[in-house]
């Protein structure tokens, strides 16, 4: 950003995002935070806000972050005994969602086992993400061999199913942070987005301003990096939100089932112990409301990620864009950009 | 025919590929197996005093992973891959005590059998629900249709099966609870013996179905409407051909053309999932000997159940990817674009 007024620029193509949006020179360092935010922040969120799949999803996302950061502390931690064991649902007002076994509040555990879940996530999410993007981008771009060896690369894990590498990782590594816990659900995640990811860069990059760009040999790093990347963006939102969904989802069946070592809460946690140690499944009465208030908890945050990931694609994929801009008229055509 | 042999090549890249991760996982991976196995053997030896034996620290850990450790790491790679190759020979499960093939071979007519069934009902449904969306596009039902496979897509099979489970198995007692057919009964060709094996599979294979169901019905409604929407339809409109052609042939067949490319990553996460739904149901394929694997520190097991589903899922996708040049002519032109 900073070499951004000796750069060649050029006048041909649109982009939705990156610095093509806006044109114009940005002097001082706050004038670029601002365009950089109105950018990446403001236009989307704008954007967003017209399609209600985006908003219930982004409303549920938030939910569950505040619940991890700001809950936390509000909630005070769920310590043995603090309540009669096994007080089912609304039976007290204190305790809403009940007790289990060792009389620990549900509703506690849950509000505690987010913040791991959020890391593993967020750092799944990064690492899958960020893997993609390069391989993706440097395939689409660089063409010919490297294009090859990458893809080759990619339909090979493609083919591996991910959830036995990812337990034969987890029994090698035994991981305990949730960070390294997420990268390694994750493993699996970024070939997919890669693929897409390099079918885009492919269209992107017969467009006039690349060629222009090439024609005036500004460096191949300097286009993936100002021209190319940021018309990703919607992609890369809509699959970060589907590769949390994914980490969340197998993180919850994997410690659910007992395979990776219970050094941090979480909701697959909680479900193996009602299953195990309640007995959940044979005496619902007594025990189900122990494993299906975290099972609860899961369907609403996929939800989220899942409306999100759809709201995003409906707001920005120009193919439903073109189709509903022609034929019908919703509530998502209002929040058209074009 | 470049095209054939250009896929038939990429599964045997592939399936090296995975045989290569598991050796270096088993091998090389400082902290894997073999040396913790090895380490945790010299503290015990330390533990007790005297000199430590290296010789027969090394047999010991042969003995329980089937490793010799001052075999050269080259020679022990091409090894390796002979053994697994040439002679399926995976080595001895040390929790079962006999070869890890004839444990995955007994389980895998078992897990292919569930998986297959899910993933087949779960892609039929997939295409049906989307077409009948798209073709009422916007009335009641398709919103309706929309917002229920939304929430469907975000609840995952497996919290689908520990339903199923507690309600159909504990609750209502009308299906079985667990295992793959009932136990006094003799296997065999008989009316109450393949029964019972349907009654036991029903759980699994409707856990298969929530996995094979996912969002494939929004991707074929999505590909449907962009298919009516186009010029040609309208010209076979007008040159008088039947809406029921029209509707399997023009639109239904070309819609499934992108799905059938999802069946591919499909037949991946139904083996992925097997794993956890052979675990709930206590279903005894292939997955199910995971857990045992994992508590006694059975790697070789491990290690085979890996290369087990790889293989399995790089056999469907490569039928998935042989007969695609059946179902689309244009398969087989892309990637000729200029390189920089």
């Amino acid at each position: 950003m900073s070499t951004d007024a000796q750069e060649p620029r050029t006048d041909g193509g649109h982009a939705l995002f990156g610095p093509m949006a806006t044109g114009g020179e940005a002097s001082t360092r706050r004038e670029r935070a601002y365009r950089l935010y109105d950018i990446y922040v403001y236009a989307p969120a704008s954007i967003m806000w017209n399609n209600w799949r985006a908003q219930v999803g982004t409303f549920l996302i938030l939910f569950f972050v505040a619940m991890g950061t700001i809950g936390v502390h509000i909630y005070p931690e769920p310590t043995y005994g603090l309540a009669d064991p096994y007080i089912g649902l609304f039976e007290s007002w204190e305790y809403p969602l009940g007790t289990d076994r060792a009389g620990r509040p549900i509703d506690r555990q849950i509000v505690h086992a987010t913040p791991p879940m959020l890391q593993m996530a967020l750092a799944g999410a990064i690492f899958a993400v960020g893997v993609a993007v390069v391989v993706g981008v440097t395939s689409g771009f660089k063409g010919g061999k490297v294009d090859r060896m990458l893809m080759t690369a990619c339909d090979v894990m493609i083919c591996i199913p991910g959830l036995p590498l990812v337990i034969v990782l987890a029994a090698i590594f035994e991981p305990r942070s949730p960070f390294v816990v997420g990268v390694i659900l994750a493993i699996d995640g970024w070939p997919g987005l890669a693929r897409a990811l390099r079918s885009q860069v492919l269209t992107i990059r017969e467009s006039g301003y690349v060629e222009a760009q090439r024609a005036m040999a500004v460096d191949q790093g300097t286009i993936i990096r100002k021209d190319i990347t940021p018309q990703l963006m919607p992609y890369i939102l809509i699959n970060a939100a589907q590769t949390m969904r994914a980490v969340i989802f197998e993180s919850v069946a994997l410690y659910f089932l007992g395979i990776l070592p219970f050094t941090v809460t979480n909701w697959g946690v909680m479900m193996n112990l009602a299953y195990t140690q309640g007995g959940a499944l044979s005496n619902l009465g007594r025990a189900g409301h122990w494993l299906f208030a975290p099972m609860l908890a899961l369907i609403l945050f996929s939800f989220g990620l899942v409306l999100f990931a759809q709201g995003m694609d409906s707001v920005f994929n120009p193919r439903i864009r073109a189709r509903h801009a022609k034929t019908v008229t919703t509530d998502e055509e209002s929040g058209q950009m074009v | 025919m470049g095209y054939y042999l250009e896929r038939i090549g990429q599964a045997i890249i592939t399936f090296w590929a995975a045989i290569t991760i598991t050796f270096i996982l088993y091998r090389l991976m400082p902290g894997g197996p073999v040396e913790s196995m090895r380490n945790q053997l010299m503290e015990e030896a330390a533990m007790e005093g005297g000199e430590i034996d290296m010789d027969r620290i090394n047999r010991l850990v042969e003995l329980h992973t089937g490793v010799n450790p001052d075999q050269p790491i080259h020679i022990a790679y091409v090894d390796y891959l002979m053994d697994i190759v040439l002679y399926q020979d995976f080595g001895r499960s040390i929790w079962r005590n006999e070869p890890v093939f004839d444990v995955l071979w007994a389980g895998m007519p078992w897990s292919v059998f569930v998986s297959f069934y899910g993933l087949l009902l779960g892609f039929t449904a997939n295409v049906l629900l989307g077409a009948l969306m798209a073709w009422w596009e916007n009335t009641r039902f398709d919103n309706w249709s929309s917002i229920i496979a939304t929430f469907l897509n975000s609840v995952p099979y497996y919290v689908g099966a520990i339903l199923f489970l507690a309600v159909f198995a504990f609750q209502l007692g009308v299906l079985p609870r667990g295992g793959r057919y009932n136990e006094h009964l003799d296997p065999g060709f008989h009316l109450p013996f393949m029964f019972s094996v349907i009654e036991h599979g029903i759980l699994p294979i409707a856990t298969g179905f929530i996995v094979g169901f996912g969002g494939g019905a929004l991707a074929m409604r999505g590909n449907s409407i962009r298919i009516l929407g186009s010029d040609y339809l309208r010209v076979a409109q007008l040159r008088g051909v039947s809406t029921a052609r029209i509707a399997t042939r023009y639109v239904t067949r070309n819609a499934i053309l992108p799905l059938y490319t999802g069946l591919m990553i499909g037949i991946s996460a139904i083996f992925s999932s097997s794993i956890i739904m052979e675990l709930i149901f206590t279903y005894p394929g292939v997955g199910w000997y995971t857990w045992g694997a994992l508590e006694g520190r059975d790697y070789p097991l491990l290690m085979g159940i890996f290369l087990f589903y790889t293989f399995v899922t790089i056999l469907g996708i490569l039928i998935a990817d042989l007969t695609y040049g059946y179902i689309d002519p244009r398969a087989g032109t892309e990637g000729r674009q200029e390189a920089y």
